[in-house]
């Protein structure tokens, strides 16, 4: 994790699609042997949860009702139709072999991508690093995502 | 067709980006430096991505030729 030509993604982005093209991006730069790393923030963090009602105030747990996280739940930026567009690129991006979202994700980790969480955003969200799924790195600021950063050749916000 | 000594054959018919290239990258660490792989791919995408990732992962890639209903490719470890 020390070289300098690594890459960095930040993921502002909850929706299906740009998730994709993010862990898609992260997965070709892994294998051609970069240290690549995801930062994942605000809507982002959604694809890094495991799924339940988070939330402890009132206003978070309406937040973990109405903005719930987990990969699955997550839809297109577009195209959504409250989950009909989502029910749709699911079966359509099955029926061309392409790999599902959850699976894209498991096989960026077994490749070595980091997967690190926004401090901030999990404080406001009042979502708990146990929200999140095994194998994510502990909360980080934007220090470490800079510092990160400054050691790869690319970074890209998505 | 390219004809050279193959240490391990790849299948990656069926598959798409990126899932080619995790194989590939996968099956590289398993060959010794200097030795082939050899793939056959249906995936138009390889056409570009194979070479580009030869490129930035420092590998050689020897040929690309269509064959088979699909592609056939062959990569030698480099480093």
């Amino acid at each position: 994790m020390e070289s300098n030509n690594g890459t960095t993604i930040i993921v502002m982005s909850g929706d299906m699609d740009k998730v994709m093209a993010a862990f898609n991006i992260a997965i070709g730069a892994a294998a051609a042997g970069k240290d690549t790393s995801m930062f994942f923030t605000f809507w982002g963090i959604k694809a890094i949860q495991k799924g339940n009602y988070t939330g402890k105030s009132l206003f978070g747990r309406m937040m973990g009702v109405m903005n719930r996280g987990g990969i699955d739940r997550i839809g297109p930026s577009s195209f959504n139709f409250w989950g009909m567009g989502r029910w749709m690129f699911k079966k359509m991006m099955k029926a061309h072999n392409i790999t599902p979202l959850p699976e894209l994700r498991k096989t960026a980790m077994d490749l070595g991508v980091k997967l690190l969480p926004c401090q901030m955003s999990m404080e406001v969200m009042e979502i708990r690093q146990e929200d999140l799924i095994d194998g994510v790195e502990g909360p980080c600021g934007v220090a470490t995502m800079l510092e990160i950063s400054d050691r790869s050749r690319q970074t890209l916000f998505i | 067709m390219v004809e050279v000594a193959v240490t391990q054959k790849l299948d990656l018919k069926g598959l798409v980006c990126p899932i080619p290239i995790v194989k590939v990258s996968q099956a590289i660490k398993q060959v010794q430096v200097g030795e082939v792989i050899e793939a056959y791919a249906t995936d138009p995408g390889v056409l570009g991505d194979i070479p580009a990732w030869c490129k930035t992962s420092g590998n050689e890639m020897m040929s690309m030729e269509r064959a088979d209903k699909g592609f056939r490719f062959l990569v030698r470890r480099v480093k």
